[in-house]
């Protein structure tokens, strides 16, 4: 019947290695919400999203209660608001406070899409959002913001990347009493997952169905305890130990996405496989990192290292769901993670590692504290850097850093909760790339794009 | 439909008892039982039928977190889903 040692591992993964379902996300499109009248507008988002959404958090609470998984958050994606204020016109900021309103009123803690994709170039209201932005995050508390600048398809959308530099500055600057909070609720993409369940960059793409439920899974702590197990294997046995693992995180997301799509009559969408640390102790990717061999993350081998884990990841997590999707792989957020923390402040990991690091595992320059005086242009070509990997690697990379305003490099922000604390990381140099960004245009497609 | 109640602790007289009588009265029928006691450490896997409970399963998980507060254990009660998606293709 059922093994023993099977039901005590479970509950151990669970119990001290802090194996969680990260996230259920409900992506929500606002398409039949657009109004040319930006006030009926807003009442339809509000009504849509709290109809459909109304038993979210009740439905998560009791799946979390019926198989002993904690399920740490219930959340929204909707539709890039830009599509919205495109059909409406008026200020950007009535949808930000809408969605707020909505999040609180259904209990979930994050709602994602204050969202514009401007890859190739602006449409109507995608300017007018990003320039709203700043002032949307600080009048809001449950809202984040992803904007989308490049894809392997388009290229890089060279003014928008200048546009965020301000925009992330401005964002913190707004913010500057409550820990620049702004800022890390921006996430800037090259190649964004329209499906993604994670915040701060989750936005629900035209091209999903009217609602579906997309679920996050976790597990950094189960992964380095398993192997712990295996202190002297080879390479190849490390990576058969954290796909064995990546399994049964997987299969766990699995049953509670369907459970929650069959409970809640909504159509299952994806599991995202990523290993999501917290700044919990021993949930750590940095530690995983460490427990292979590196004596402190951020050391030479750590890009193999993390590039092993990533991979293994996939291949065990892959046949352990029906659909996978979203960001799937590690994530390397700074101030989220203990070991990063730890790396960070003895300057073991330096930003230089670290987008190394993107280029090889899910994400990319994600919760990074910098110097409150970095200039807007140095931002944009942070931005730039991050966003040429993912278009000429086809993957995924983002830039979510945040400027510390009034403080300098070695000291700390604190955010508490999921977000952790950052110490202030200092850039390369302070040489200047603001003629690079003024340049403006769109840096072309490379020809990796031409694939037909 | 099966449920697994797992319970850990220092092991004591009667910890069986008082678990099976738990699970009589909202009527799940006790499938196995497998239990271990290690340097004093008593652990317990009880594989129950929730087929035709008395009461909803929540109930039956409630009375047991209590029974688990009253003897000082960690009883645990999930549904048997959880296992036969981690552990079995």
């Amino acid at each position: 019947m059922f093994n023993a040692t099977d039901i005590l591992e479970t509950i151990r993964m669970i119990d001290q290695e802090n194996l969680d379902v990260r996230t259920i996300t409900m992506g929500i499109s606002l398409l039949s919400c657009a109004d040319a009248d930006i006030a009926r507008s807003c009442t339809k988002v509000y009504d849509k999203i709290t109809r459909l959404a109304e038993r979210l958090v009740p439905v998560g609470e009791e799946i979390e209660r019926t198989y002993g998984i904690p399920i740490i958050n219930k959340r929204l994606s909707v539709t890039p608001v830009s599509m919205l204020a495109a059909v409406s016109g008026g200020d950007p900021v009535l949808y930000a406070k809408t969605l707020d309103r909505a999040a609180k009123a259904v209990g979930v803690n994050y709602v994602g899409g204050y969202s514009a994709l401007v890859q190739k170039g602006f449409a109507a209201g995608e300017r007018e959002l990003i320039r709203s932005i700043p002032e949307a995050l600080a009048e809001t508390d449950q809202v984040c913001s992803s904007v989308n600048i490049g894809s392997t398809k388009a290229g890089i959308n060279m003014d928008a990347v200048g546009l965020m530099g301000e925009v992330i500055l401005e964002a913190a600057k707004r913010t500057a009493d409550k820990n620049c909070m702004g800022a890390a609720k921006i996430v800037v993409f090259c190649n964004a997952p329209e499906d993604n369940p994670f915040m701060a960059g989750a936005f629900h793409g035209v091209g999903e169905p009217d609602c579906e439920i997309n679920v996050g899974v976790s597990g950094p702590g189960a992964v380095r305890s398993a192997l712990a197990k295996c202190p002297d294997g080879d390479l190849t046995e490390v990576s058969d130990v954290i796909k064995k693992t990546a399994f049964k995180i997987t299969r766990m997301g699995q049953l509670v996405g369907t459970e929650a799509s069959k409970r809640l009559g909504v159509p299952f969408g994806i599991v995202d496989l990523s290993l999501a640390p917290t700044p919990a102790v021993g949930d750590s990717v940095a530690h995983i990192i460490e427990e292979m061999g590196i004596e402190v993350c951020g050391a030479h081998g750590t890009t193999a290292a993390l590039a092993l884990l990533n991979d293994a990841v996939k291949k065990g997590g892959v046949m352990a769901s029906s659909h996978v999707g979203g960001l799937s792989g590690a994530f390397i957020p700074v101030s989220e993670d203990a070991g990063m923390i730890e790396a960070a402040r003895s300057r073991d990991l330096s930003i230089e590692k670290l987008e190394a690091m993107t280029a090889v595992c899910s994400v990319g320059l994600d919760m990074i504290v910098i110097p409150g005086d970095t200039p807007a242009s140095t931002i944009s070509a942070i931005i730039a850097d991050e966003a040429a990997i993912g278009m000429v690697n086809s993957k995924t990379t983002a830039v979510r850093v945040i400027p510390a305003i009034g403080r300098q490099a070695g000291e700390e922000l604190e955010f508490g909760g999921l977000f952790g604390s950052g110490p202030i990381m200092a850039l390369h140099n302070d040489r200047s790339s603001e003629k690079f960004i003024r340049r403006g245009g769109r840096i072309p497609a490379p020809m990796q794009s031409l694939k037909n | 439909m099966k449920a697994v109640v797992t319970v850990i602790g220092r092991d004591t007289v009667g910890i069986l008892a008082r678990v099976a009588s738990v699970c009589a009265e909202h009527n799940a029928n006790i499938l196995d039982v497998t239990q271990s006691v290690l340097s004093e450490m008593f652990t317990m896997i009880m594989v129950l039928d929730i087929s035709d409970l008395n009461d909803s399963f929540s109930a039956l998980q409630n009375a047991l977190d209590k029974l688990g507060a009253d003897i000082g254990m960690k009883i645990l009660t999930m549904h048997e889903d959880i296992f036969n998606s981690m552990h079995r293709i």
